[in-house]
């Protein structure tokens, strides 16, 4: 059993978590953060802070802070609600600060959301994309000529699935299919970006493509060009092909979700922070004075004291939140949650609903500063906050609220947090 | 959509119209035989049931009748469709609390039937099945077996169709012309391509299950049809060698089939107005979970993957427990209505499948003045090519056998490969029907796994792009009606792990894909 002290348990290694141990570091407190695999590993790596609304509606915005500011004068339950625009902007920027400085740029329109295309041949309405991705934007918009580049052997990905989709109000988009150099049978993205890191791998990539440019102006791929070296990777492919190269994403498991994970592995480290990655909170005894946590997983077992605790387990898939037969619990308090009485209330029948499901709205009840709640409206623990998709009241998998209500909250916990601990000395 | 004429569908089919030459007795006439489905083969029951090939076992108690019939087709299947079965043998087992006399009746019952069936001590039950509850305190072993509905239908269709049969998907039939105590014409919608079309038939045989009240009213005639829901629960992981039946009067949730690498827990009964309502609900699964736990204690916490539900059509003879009412199978001359070429075959079990359409086919040959005995009793089931692929773990061994590195895995969870898909989709042809995703799912277990659907679906989408058998936005609404058809059977067991995987999936469905905002309003 090893032994740990800190000012900070951070229990999550999604987004939620990572921001949470990243601005609590950044106060100069010392942060211990468990957890495993998390929306980071699968997403996209867009932030989103609103894309639809009202979502019943279908409504997808261009504007987000018009819809955010809706949002909240209708809802007092969304996590929004309690969240005023610096925190969400300060946060985004602390974090995406963070990420450009780990080699991960970001970019975005102005405060208005962008548009991009999906590996289904759909778009989708986002606030920040990773540098890398932007441009499809531009390209998109301008239904420049471009060409969509797949690859034989990378599943779920064709470039004639976009063309056969976007097509049809993008008549100068064109797509092919080739092989990467090097590689053959199955192709995942991880191992084409590590061959990336060799520029003499790029350059028999742009020999590939070179023949099916064309009057091309932009040249989308998968994204796959390379790890933390994406930003030199995609100048580079720019410079050898002499057209706008931009990155796509793909399904499951994507780029986005290793070059996130490697930005914070070692962004993190150099604050300071403990990371227990692969392990799990199995216990924790909350106390006047703190908490006492025990966590393990694989190998060793920890033993944590923390003077403050964020929750950012997320909600199902996360693992914050258990479905039973008949309930719902929280996974590391057993904190009440918010849900519809009756089971068969819980999901819709059709899958797509335009209202989504009212499980996805589950979660923790909270109060101004993010404090989880006990059935009685009292805080649970003076000085544990949750952040993320364990908070009740959103549905940020329909809204497309995701990332940013994530680095949002945890902005908003970590600063009161911090003021509590501060408080205390 | 336009819809053409009958007239200009009609001098088509009468080409492909067989003349009939009554009175050849000494050769059979050939005549063409068209098989029409409104969906797709196994649409109906035939897909949606507990493929156990009954020992008899179940039947001893209530129904010595069936329960002998079952015996002796399941041999003969055994024998001749070994293809489709898996010889697991059988449990009937009691826990405490169950119905002792029932259970020491047991023995005798099944050898008043001749079902063979031998006494084992508990404790030897639970080691040959160590999930079984130490509660256990009857078991005996019978010869039940484990068989693929859906191998099964294609291997017959196949079989059939080298014989010269013709065969249509969504292909509806809408209503009679009636003349002179005789159909004339049947006509028919080709929901494919969305238009009608008239066959004029010497004789019509409804095998529509469920379906048959409807039909045989169509021709003015009466089957008594009553619609007996049953929902079943598949696990991740297959629980047990043998299938497990509790030994009592039978109930919901008695009995555990194991097929390939899952098993199956089932079967509730419910009465529901029409053949359409084949929707598994979270209280079925739920109630059935908790009451087999005591059987086999896993059940409580295993992981489900998807549940379902099939319509049983039973035949009505009165009483209000569905139990009670018949599970044998009826055949109908409605002659005795006065229609002259019509019959129904309807009701029974998967089991007794072969029976049934003997006796039917007899029936229309006596019809149409043939002498020609039916071989089925006799004759092999062809294995075919169709079929090869709905078999849980084939297409593993095969990628492990015959594919290199070359191929892309575009099923994680069953391991269907490129290649596999491929060649599901070169021999589709004209059996597409709406959608390539859903007759691909029916003919190889993509999508029946622990992710049902959410990364095979748009991986197979991808792929059908590049190969351009989908163009447009068709992939799309294929791939929403396609992870719809899972919805439908994860909505009922939405605890522990299976509500994580879906939520995986809707963020990357809906967070990332956006698929819920496209569509005709957009
Ligand atoms: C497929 C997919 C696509 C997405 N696309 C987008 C997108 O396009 N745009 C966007 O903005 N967002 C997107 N997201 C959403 C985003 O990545 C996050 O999932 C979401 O913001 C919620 O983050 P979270 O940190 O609250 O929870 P999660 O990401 O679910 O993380 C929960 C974390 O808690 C940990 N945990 C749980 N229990 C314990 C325990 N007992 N002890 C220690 N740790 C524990 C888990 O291991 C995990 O690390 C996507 C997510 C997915 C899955
Ligand atoms: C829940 C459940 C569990 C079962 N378990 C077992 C078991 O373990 N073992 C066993 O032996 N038996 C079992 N059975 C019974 C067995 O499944 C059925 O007896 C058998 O599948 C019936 O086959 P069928 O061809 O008569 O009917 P179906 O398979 O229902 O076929 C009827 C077909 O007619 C089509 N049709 C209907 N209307 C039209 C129209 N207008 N035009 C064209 N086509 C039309 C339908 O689409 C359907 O495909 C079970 C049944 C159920 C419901």
């Amino acid at each position: 059993m090893i032994e740990l002290k800190c000012d900070v348990m951070v229990i999550g290694a999604g987004h939620a978590g990572m921001a949470a141990a990243l601005f609590a570091a950044q106060r100069g407190l010392s942060v211990v953060q468990a957890g495993t695999t998390g929306g980071i590993d699968f997403g996209s790596g867009f932030i989103d802070v609103l894309g639809v609304h009202p979502v019943a509606e279908k409504r997808e915005l261009d504007e987000p802070w018009q819809g955010v500011a809706s949002l909240r004068a209708e809802s007092s339950e969304h996590p929004y609600a309690r969240l005023n625009r610096d925190d969400i902007t300060d946060g985004i920027n602390a974090f995406t600060d963070f990420l450009t400085a780990q080699g991960l740029a970001f970019q975005g329109n102005e405060g208005r959301n962008l548009r991009l295309p999906t590996p289904a041949g759909t778009t989708k309405r986002t606030y920040l994309a990773p540098a890398t991705m932007a441009p499809g934007a531009t390209a998109l918009r301008e239904k420049a000529p471009c060409l969509i580049v797949s690859f034989d052997g990378l599943k779920g990905f064709s470039g004639r699935q976009l063309t056969e989709t976007l097509g049809k109000n993008w008549p100068a988009l064109r797509s092919a299919i080739i092989t990467f150099p090097g590689l053959d049978g199955e192709l995942y993205p991880e191992h084409m970006a590590n061959a990336l890191a060799d520029p003499a791998r790029r350059k028999a990539l742009a020999e590939t493509v070179r023949p099916h440019l064309g009057d091309a102006r932009y040249a989308g791929f998968p994204a796959m060009l390379g790890v933390l070296d994406c930003a030199e990777v995609t100048r580079h492919m720019e410079e050898l092909l002499g057209v706008t190269v931009f990155e796509i994403p793909t399904l499951p498991p994507p780029i986005m979700g290793v070059r996130l994970r490697a930005a914070f592995d070692r962004g993190l480290h150099g604050l300071g922070v403990r990371t227990l990655s692969q392990k799990t909170v199995m216990t924790a005894r909350p106390s006047p004075d703190g908490f006492r946590f025990r966590a393990g997983g694989a190998r060793e077992e920890y033993a944590i004291s923390a003077r403050a605790a964020v929750l950012a387990t997320g909600r199902f898939f996360g693992k914050g939140i258990r479905q039973q037969t008949h309930d719902m619990r929280e996974t590391v308090f057993d904190l009440p949650v918010a849900r519809p009485a009756d089971p068969d209330d819980w999901y819709d029948d059709v899958f797509f609903s335009q209202n989504g499901h009212p499980a996805d709205r589950c979660g923790v009840l909270f109060d101004d500063d993010f404090r989880p709640l006990n059935d009685d409206g009292t805080p649970f623990h003076h000085r544990l906050h949750a952040a993320g998709a364990i908070l009740s009241g959103h549905d940020w998998i329909r809204e497309k609220s995701g990332t940013g209500l994530a680095v949002g909250t945890a902005w908003k916990a970590v600063n009161t947090l911090a003021k509590s601990l501060g408080e205390a000395g | 959509m336009e819809r053409k004429t009958h007239a200009s569908e009609r001098p088509d089919h009468r080409r492909r119209r067989h003349r009939h030459r009554a009175g050849k007795r000494s050769r059979p006439t050939r005549r063409l035989l068209l098989l029409l489905e409104k969906r797709d083969l196994n649409a109906g029951a035939s897909g949606a049931n507990h493929g156990l090939l009954h020992s008899g076992g179940r039947y001893v108690s209530g129904d010595a009748e069936a329960a002998i019939e079952c015996r002796e087709e399941g041999d003969i299947l055994k024998r001749l469709a070994p293809q489709c079965i898996e010889e697991t043998a059988g449990l009937f087992v009691a826990v405490d609390g169950d119905d002792e006399t029932f259970a020491a009746d047991f023995p005798g019952n099944c050898k008043r039937c001749g079902i063979p069936c031998k006494e084992l001590d508990p404790a030897r039950a639970r080691e040959l099945e160590p999930y079984l509850s130490e509660r256990t305190f009857a078991a005996y072993e019978v010869q039940d077996g484990s068989i693929d509905p859906f191998m099964l239908a294609l291997d017959n269709v196949a079989h059939a169709v080298s014989l010269g049969a013709k065969t249509m998907r969504n292909a509806r039939v809408r209503s009679f012309d009636i003349e002179k105590g005789r159909i004339r014409r049947v006509h028919v919608t080709d929901e494919t391509e969305n238009r009608e079309f008239i066959v004029e038939p010497e004789l019509v045989v409804n095998a529509a299950g469920a379906w048959a009240g409807e039909i045989a009213t169509m021709a003015g005639a009466q089957v008594g049809v009553i619609c007996s829901k049953g929902t079943l629960l598949v696990t991740q992981d297959r629980l047990s060698t043998r299938v497990i039946n509790r030994l009592r009067k039978p109930s919901d949730g008695d009995i555990l089939v194991p097929g390939g690498t899952v098993s199956v827990l089932g079967t509730t009964s419910v009465r529901v107005p029409s053949p359409e309502d084949a929707t598994p609900t979270r209280e079925e699964c739920v109630r059935q979970v908790e009451d087999a736990a005591k059987m086999m204690p896993v059940l409580a916490s295993t992981r489900y993957i998807r549940a379902y539900a099939g319509i049983r059509p039973l035949i009505s003879l009165g009483g209000s427990d569905d139990r009670n009412v018949s599970r044998g199978f009826s055949l109908v001359n409605h002659d005795h209505e006065g229609i002259d070429n019509f019959i129904t075959i309807s009701g029974g079990k998967l089991t007794t499948y072969r029976l049934m359409a003997e006796k039917a086919a007899d029936l229309v040959c006596e019809k149409l003045g043939e002498n020609t005995p039916c071989r089925t009793r006799e004759e092999p089931l062809p294995a075919s090519v169709s079929g090869r692929w709905t078999e849980p773990g084939l297409a593993p061994r095969n990628f492990a056998a015959e594919t290199g590195r070359t191929d892309v895995m575009l099923c994680e969870c069953e391991l269907i490969s490129r290649s596999v898909i491929e060649e599901i989709t070169r021999n589709l042809e004209n059996m597409r029907g709406r959608s390539a995703l859903n007759a691909i799912g029916m003919r190889s277990r993509m999508g029946k796994g622990p992710c049902q659907g959410a990364f095979c679906g748009p991986r197979v989408t991808s792929y059908l792009y590049d190969r351009e058998v989908l163009s447009g936005t068709r992939g799309i609404e294929e791939l929403k009606s396609f992870i719809q058809r899972r919805w439908k059977g994860q909505k009922p067991i939405m605890w522990g792990r299976t509500a994580e995987q879906v939520e995986l999936q809707e963020a990357l469905h809906c967070a990332l894909l956006e698929l819920e905002l496209t569509g005709e309003d957009e």
